[in-house]
C-alpha cells in the first residue's frame, strides 16, 4: 500500500514537471504554430539563470591555498562571507529562490530578443525551416554556455532547510516510510500555480482572448484593428519565462550542464502532442498522465513481468493515445496536421 | 605505395600538393591491400614512419557530450606528455618512471606530433575519428576515450586496422576480458578490481550483516559492475535486496528511488557513472536516504566507481560516500607528485584521473618504441606485454601479457567531509595492494588475436 | 537526337556518376579524400536520398528513419556472423529487413498526417533505441555494439571452404576488400544507383502523385483517390534506402551500435536534407557533404593545425586569424555547425540548393542567356507553406 502511495506521488510529481517543461512549448508551438526546437534550450538556460545567481552570490576572493605546495593553487572565499558573515552563508543558501526573481526579467528579455529578431520570420515560413534554425539556434546556445560554464554539471543546492525530506506518512498517520523530497513537492506546488496563472491569463483576460482569436484567424483580427504581432511577442515572452522558470526550479533536482535541455526536448515533444495540438488542458493532463505510468512502470513487479517496460512507456503510451485518438487527447482540428 | 609512406614533416601546403598529385593512384581500387605489409619486422607496416624526423600520435577523447570536461582534461595530460617526450617541461613523471628507455628526444629520434578528434561517446563517431586519424593523419597510435562501449570499438577497428591502442578511461571487465584485442591496452583498473578492494573496506565500515540495493545504469559496465559488486558483498554476507536496472540519461532518478523506502534494503549501490551518477546520487539524499535509519542501522550509500570531476559535480552530496578510483592527486609517492606538479604548473589545478591514465599511456607507448628499437607494432606489444614498470603512480605495475591489463594498487577513497581546497573532494581511505585485486586472466575469455594482422 | 539537357536522365546520370566517382580527385584539397569519409559521404547520401523520398516529394516528416538505418545495420552483422562475410547478403538482406519494419511502422504511423505522424515515427524508433540498447542485448550486444567475432558460424563460407584467417575475417565482395577506397566505390556505385531510381521516382506518375499528395491530401481523397498506398509505398522504399544504408555502413565498418538508432541520428538526417533543399534531388547530398564534412574535418583541428593553415599569413594576422578561428574549431564544432544551419535558413530559404540555383541564374542573366531553363526540382524551394 505504502508502495502504491508513494509510486502514485512520484508519479505526480513526475507529472507537474513534466506539464510545466511542455507548457512552454505548447504556447510557442501548439499555439503560435512554431516547431520550437529552441525549447530545451531555453529550458537550460533558465537552469543556468540559477547557476550565474549563485556564482554571483559566491563571487570570491583568491586567497592563496596553503594546502596545496606543488604548485600556486588558490581557494575561494566569497565576499559575502567576508563581509557579513553567516548572514551572507544564509543568503548564498537560498541562491534559487532568489534566482526566480532574475530569472524572470531575463528569460523575458530572452524570448523577447528571440522572437523580434529570429521567429517572427519564421512564421510563414515551412516547419522544415522552423525546425532548422530552432535547432541551430539551440546548438549555438548551448555551446556558448559550454564556452563559460564547462561541460560538467554544476551543484546548485536548494536551499538547507527543504533539502531533506518530509516525512508525510507521519504527518497523515500513515506510514513512517512515507517520505518525499520537500524541494520535489514545493516544485509540485510551483508547477500548479504556473499553470494555473498562464490558463488563467489566456482563458479570462482580453489579451488572451485576443491571442486565441488571433491564432485561429489572424487576419480578421488584424483587420479589427488589433496588433497581433505585438501579442504573438508577448506569448513568445511568456513561453520563454515559463521554460526558464521549469529549468530555474529543476535545477536542485538535476544539477545543470549545457546537453540537458536537449535530453528534455523530445519528451517535450511527445507531452505536447499527446496531450492534442494547441491545447494547453492537453498538454498538462498528457504530462501527468505519462508521469504516473512511467512512475508505475518503473515499479520492479512490474519490471519483472515487462522488462524494459520502463524505458519505452512514455512512447508506447504516445503510440497507443494517439491511435485510439487521432489528435491526441485534447488536441483541435487542422493544427499542424498537414 | 601512396601518400601513405611519404615523410610527415612536409608542410601541410606542400602535402595538399602532393596529395592532389598522388590522388589519380590513390583513388584506385587496388589501393589497399590488407596483407600488404604482414610479414617480419622489416615488412612496411601501416604508418610506417620510415625516415620522416616526426611521429604523429592519435588523440580520441570526448570533446562534446556529456563527458566533454573528461575529454578535455585528457587532451591537457596528452599533450603534456607530448611535451615530455619531446624533452621540453619539467619532465614529469619521466624523472620517475622505472625502467625507462626514453632520452627525452622524441621517440627513436623522431619527434612526437599529435592530432585529436571528437569521439563524442558514440561508438560510430569515435570509429570514424579514428579512422580519420589512421586513414589521413596518419598516426601510430591512438589512445584516449571515456567510456566502455568507445573503447572496445575503438580497440577492435585498431586490431583490424593494425594500430596499438591504449585506452583511455574505461571500467567494464569486457575491454580486457570478452572483447580484449592484441592491439589494445588498459592502464586503468576494472570493475571486478573495484569490487575486491572495496569488499573489506564495506566490511569493516559497515559489518557482515547488510542489505543492498542496486541501481545499475541498464548497459554492459553497469552490468559487469553490478556482478562485480554483488559476487564481492555476498561473500562477505550481505544480502542483495533487489537490483534494478535503470536507462542510460534518465536524468530523473525518483521512480527507481522510491521503491528503495519500502524495501528494508540498508545499503544502497550506484553502479551509474558520470552524469547519472551524479544524478542518481543527488536525488537519492533529497529523498533522505542517508538520514535514515533501517534495521536498526545507518542507511548508506556506496559508489563503486568515482571520480574527482563527478564528486564536484555531486557537489555536498558525495561527501562521506565511499568508492574506488584509479588514482587521486592526493597521492604521495614520487611519479604522482612530478606528474601533478608538472601539470599544475602548465594549467593551474591539480590532474583527474582520466588525465593521469592517458598521460601514462602515452608514455608508456613511447617507452615500449624505444625499447623495442622499433614502430613495428608486433614488436611495440611484445615491449609492451608483461612489462613491468614503477615510479608513475600506483606503485609497482604490470602489464600482464595475457589480457593487456595493468595490475597495481587501487584506491578505496570517501568524499571528503571537510575539504581543505576546492580539488581536496576525495579523501584515501586505503591503498588495497595489487596482491588482492589479481585475478587469473582466463576468467573473463575473450581472446586477444594475432600479432600480425 | 539527344539534347544536352538537365531534363534527360541520361545526361544527369553520366554528369552524377562522374563526379561521384572522381570524388576522392575533387575533394583532395579539402582534406576529405580519405576513405573513411568518402563512404560516410556515399552513406549517408543514400540514406538522404532515401529520406526525401519521404519527405520531399510526399511531405511527411519522419522522425524515426534512424530505426530503418540500424536495423539494416543490425541485419547486414548478422548475416556477416551467420552466413558469409560475402557483402551481397548483407545489402539484400538488410534492405529487405529494414523494407519490413518500414512496413509495419509505416502501416501504423500513416493512419496519422502532420506532426502526429512524426511523433508516432519517433516514438517507434525511440522504442527500437532502447530496447536495442538494454533489453535486446543478446540480439544487438548492446552499448558495445554487435561486433564479428572468432567463433561465428558463417554457414557459408565454411560450406565453401572459406579459409579461416589468423584474425577477424573482414566483408568482402567475391574477394575483394570491402574496406578503405574500394569499399568507397562498392558504396558510390550503389548511391549512383539509389540516385538513379530516386530520379526515376521523381519523375515519374508516381512520383507527381505523391507530389500532389504533398500540396493538397484532402482534395486527392475527395476526388476518390486513395492516398495511403502511395504514401505507404513511399515511406517503405524510403524506410529501404535507410536500411540499405546502414548495411553499408556494417560492410564498410563491421560493428552496428544502438546509439545509430537514437533520435539525434534521426534528427541528423532530418537536418542534411533541409540544410540541402527538401524536394530537390541534389540537395540532401550538398546537405550531406557539409554536415559530414564538419563533423569529422572541423572537430579534429587544433590550434596547430590551425596555424599550420593559415601559415600563408603575416604572422601577426595569423595569430590573430587564429585566434578568433581557434574557437569554431576542435570541441567548438558544434557551435559553427550551430551557427551555419541559421545563416543557411536565414538567408536561403529553401536550403543551399536554392542559393546554387540562384547563383546559376544570376550568372545566366549575367551572360546573357534568357532562355529559363526549368531548374531540376520536383518542387522549387521544399515545403513552404
Amino acid at each position: 500500500m505504502d508502495a502504491i502511495l508513494i509510486q502514485i506521488l512520484n508519479g505526480l510529481d513526475k507529472g507537474g514537471a513534466y506539464a510545466l517543461i511542455a507548457l512552454g512549448l505548447t504556447l510557442t508551438f501548439g499555439t503560435l504554430g512554431v516547431v520550437n526546437f529552441a525549447h530545451g534550450a531555453l529550458f537550460m538556460l533558465g537552469a543556468f539563470c540559477a547557476v550565474s545567481v549563485q556564482q554571483l552570490l559566491t563571487l570570491s576572493k583568491s586567497v592563496k591555498d596553503e594546502s596545496i605546495t606543488f604548485f600556486d593553487a588558490y581557494k575561494d572565499q566569497p565576499y559575502l562571507e567576508i563581509w557579513w558573515g553567516d548572514t551572507g552563508t544564509a543568503i548564498i543558501d537560498y541562491a534559487v529562490p532568489i534566482s526566480i526573481l532574475f530569472a524572470i526579467p531575463i528569460m523575458l528579455l530572452i524570448g523577447v530578443a528571440m522572437e523580434r529578431g529570429l521567429i517572427k520570420h519564421f512564421y510563414k515560413r515551412s516547419h522544415a525551416e522552423q525546425i532548422l534554425v530552432t535547432f541551430g539556434f539551440a546548438i549555438v546556445v548551448q555551446e556558448i554556455i559550454k564556452a563559460f560554464y564547462g561541460a560538467n554539471p554544476i551543484p546548485t543546492p536548494a536551499p538547507d532547510i527543504v533539502s531533506g525530506s518530509a516525512a508525510i506518512g507521519a504527518m497523515l498517520g500513515l506510514s513512517e516510510s512515507l517520505v518525499y523530497p520537500w524541494w520535489r513537492l514545493i516544485y509540485l506546488l510551483f508547477a500548479g500555480v504556473v499553470i494555473f496563472a498562464v490558463f488563467a491569463f489566456l482563458k479570462y483576460t482580453t489579451f488572451g482572448m485576443v491571442v486565441r482569436a488571433g491564432m485561429a484567424d489572424r487576419e480578421t483580427v488584424s483587420l479589427l484593428g488589433i496588433n497581433v504581432e505585438r501579442r504573438f511577442t508577448i506569448v513568445f515572452g511568456i513561453a520563454t519565462v515559463v521554460a526558464g522558470l521549469a529549468g530555474v526550479m529543476y535545477a536542485p533536482i538535476l544539477p545543470p550542464d549545457y546537453h540537458m535541455g536537449m535530453d528534455f526536448l523530445v519528451l517535450s515533444f511527445v507531452v505536447v502532442v499527446v496531450g492534442g495540438m494547441g491545447s494547453l488542458g492537453g498538454a498538462v493532463a498528457a504530462g501527468f498522465l505519462l508521469g504516473i505510468l512511467q512512475s508505475f512502470a518503473s515499479m520492479n513487479e512490474i519490471k519483472s513481468i515487462f522488462p524494459g517496460i520502463d524505458q519505452i512507456i512514455i512512447y508506447l503510451v504516445a503510440v497507443v493515445i494517439l491511435l485510439v485518438r487521432p489528435r491526441g487527447l485534447m488536441g483541435r482540428e487542422g493544427v499542424m496536421e498537414d | 605505395m601512396s601518400t601513405k609512406d611519404k615523410s610527415k614533416d612536409e608542410s601541410r601546403r606542400d602535402f595538399l600538393k602532393a596529395t592532389a598529385a598522388t590522388g589519380i593512384a590513390a583513388s584506385s581500387p587496388m589501393f589497399f591491400v590488407k596483407d600488404a605489409y604482414a610479414g617480419s619486422h622489416n615488412m612496411p607496416f601501416r604508418n610506417n614512419p620510415g625516415s620522416a624526423k616526426s611521429v604523429k600520435f592519435g588523440f580520441n577523447v570526448p570533446q562534446s557530450g556529456a563527458y566533454a570536461d573528461e575529454g578535455a582534461d585528457e587532451l591537457r595530460a596528452y599533450k603534456l606528455a607530448v611535451k615530455h617526450l619531446n624533452g621540453e617541461g619539467d619532465g614529469g613523471m619521466m624523472n620517475t618512471m622505472k625502467p625507462m628507455s626514453l632520452k627525452g628526444n622524441g621517440i627513436l629520434g623522431k619527434k612526437v606530433e599529435y592530432v585529436t578528434g571528437d569521439t563524442q561517446t558514440k561508438s560510430d563517431a569515435a570509429r570514424a575519428s579514428a579512422k580519420r586519424m589512421i586513414e589521413k593523419d596518419g598516426v601510430l597510435m591512438i589512445t584516449g576515450g571515456s567510456s566502455s562501449g568507445v573503447a572496445v570499438a575503438v580497440q577492435g577497428l585498431c586490431q583490424e586496422m593494425g594500430v596499438i591502442f591504449m585506452a583511455g578511461l574505461t571500467h567494464s571487465n569486457d575491454t580486457t576480458g570478452k572483447d580484449k584485442r592484441r592491439y589494445g591496452f588498459r592502464h586503468f583498473f576494472n570493475a571486478y578490481m573495484s569490487g575486491r578492494a572495496l569488499g573489506p573496506v564495506l566490511k569493516k565500515e559497515m559489518g557482515t550483516d547488510r542489505k543492498a540495493y542496486h541501481l545499475t545504469a541498464d548497459y554492459t559496465w553497469g552490468w559487469t559492475q553490478e556482478e562485480s559488486i554483488k559476487n564481492t558483498t555476498e561473500e562477505l554476507g550481505w544480502q542483495t535486496t533487489a537490483a534494478v536496472k535503470t536507462p542510460v540519461g534518465a536524468g530523473d532518478f525518483s521512480q527507481y528511488i522510491t521503491p528503495i523506502l519500502n524495501s528494508g534494503a540498508d545499503v544502497l549501490i550506484l553502479n551509474h557513472y558520470g552524469k547519472d551518477m551524479i544524478n542518481s546520487l543527488t536525488q537519492a539524499v533529497q529523498f533522505g536516504l542517508r538520514d535514515k535509519q533501517v534495521n536498526g542501522k545507518q542507511f548508506e550509500i556506496v559508489v563503486p566507481l568515482f571520480s574527482r570531476l563527478m564528486a564536484q559535480g555531486a557537489g555536498d552530496n558525495i561527501k562521506g560516500i565511499l568508492g574506488t578510483t584509479n588514482w587521486n592527486w592526493s597521492l604521495k609517492d614520487k611519479g604522482s607528485q612530478a606528474f601533478v606538479k608538472s601539470f599544475g604548473a602548465e594549467y593551474g589545478f591539480p590532474p583527474s584521473q582520466a588525465a593521469h591514465t592517458c598521460y601514462v599511456q602515452a608514455l608508456l607507448y613511447a617507452n615500449a618504441c624505444e625499447q623495442a628499437g622499433t614502430f613495428y607494432p608486433p614488436q611495440v606489444i611484445k615491449a609492451l606485454e608483461g612489462f613491468n614498470f614503477d615510479g608513475m603512480g600506483n606503485g609497482p605495475t604490470e602489464y600482464r601479457a595475457e589480457d593487456h591489463q595493468c595490475f597495481k594498487d587501487v584506491l578505496v577513497v570517501r568524499g571528503n567531509q571537510n575539504p581543505s581546497s576546492q580539488f581536496d573532494l576525495l579523501e584515501i581511505v586505503q591503498e588495497v595492494p595489487r596482491s588482492q585485486v589479481e585475478y587469473p586472466a582466463s576468467m573473463f575469455g575473450g581472446e586477444l588475436g594475432p600479432y600480425v594482422v | 537526337m539527344m539534347k544536352i539537357s538537365l531534363q534527360n536522365n541520361a545526361v544527369v546520370m553520366l554528369i552524377f556518376s562522374a563526379v561521384v566517382l572522381t570524388a576522392p580527385l575533387w575533394l583532395a584539397p579539402i582534406g576529405a579524400d580519405y576513405p573513411d569519409l568518402l563512404q560516410k559521404f556515399a552513406i549517408f547520401g543514400i540514406f538522404a536520398i532515401g529520406f526525401n523520398i519521404l519527405f520531399g516529394l510526399t511531405g511527411y516528416l519522419s522522425f524515426g528513419h534512424a530505426a530503418f538505418l540500424g536495423i539494416g545495420s543490425y541485419t547486414a552483422v548478422w548475416s556477416f556472423k551467420l552466413f558469409t562475410m560475402n557483402v551481397l547478403p548483407a545489402v539484400i538482406l538488410g534492405t529487405i529487413m529494414a523494407g519490413v519494419f518500414a512496413l509495419a511502422i509505416g502501416y501504423i504511423s500513416l493512419r496519422r498526417s502532420g506532426i502526429y505522424f512524426s511523433i508516432l515515427t519517433l516514438a517507434f524508433a525511440q522504442m527500437s533505441y532502447s530496447l536495442a540498447y538494454s533489453v535486446l542485448t543478446p540480439i544487438t550486444n548492446g552499448e558495445t555494439g554487435l561486433q564479428l567475432t572468432m567463433n561465428d558460424a558463417r554457414v557459408i563460407d565454411s560450406l565453401f571452404g572459406v579459409e579461416a584467417e589468423a584474425g577477424l575475417p573482414s566483408t568482402n565482395l567475391f574477394g575483394q576488400v570491402m574496406s578503405g577506397y574500394s569499399g568507397f566505390y562498392f558504396c558510390a556505385v550503389i548511391l549512383i544507383i539509389g540516385f538513379y531510381v530516386s530520379l526515376k521516382i521523381f519523375r515519374s506518375p508516381f512520383g507527381l502523385k505523391l507530389t500532389a499528395i504533398k500540396s493538397n491530401q484532402t482534395r486527392m481523397k475527395y476526388t476518390g483517390f486513395n492516398t495511403r498506398p502511395y504514401l505507404l509505398s513511399a515511406f517503405v522504399i524510403s524506410g529501404m534506402y535507410a536500411g540499405l544504408a546502414g548495411a553499408l555502413m556494417s560492410i564498410t565498418d563491421p560493428l552496428a551500435g544502438a546509439e545509430r538508432m537514437q533520435w539525434t541520428a534521426s534528427g541528423e538526417v532530418v537536418l542534411m536534407t533541409i540544410l540541402g533543399g527538401v524536394g530537390t534531388l541534389i540537395g540532401p547530398l550538398l546537405g550531406v557533404g557539409i554536415i559530414k564534412y564538419f563533423e569529422n574535418i572541423f572537430s579534429a583541428m587544433n590550434p596547430s593545425a590551425l596555424h599550420e593553415i593559415f601559415n600563408f599569413l603575416p604572422l601577426w594576422l595569423e595569430n590573430i586569424v587564429v585566434g578568433i578561428t581557434r574557437h569554431f574549431v576542435g570541441d567548438g564544432w558544434h557551435l559553427t555547425l550551430g551557427a551555419m544551419f541559421m545563416l543557411v535558413v536565414i538567408f536561403l530559404p529553401g536550403g543551399v540548393m536554392e542559393g546554387i540555383t540562384k547563383l546559376f541564374n544570376y550568372i545566366k542573366k549575367k551572360l546573357g542567356l534568357n532562355r529559363v531553363d526549368s531548374e531540376d526540382h520536383v518542387s522549387e524551394g521544399g515545403d513552404r507553406k
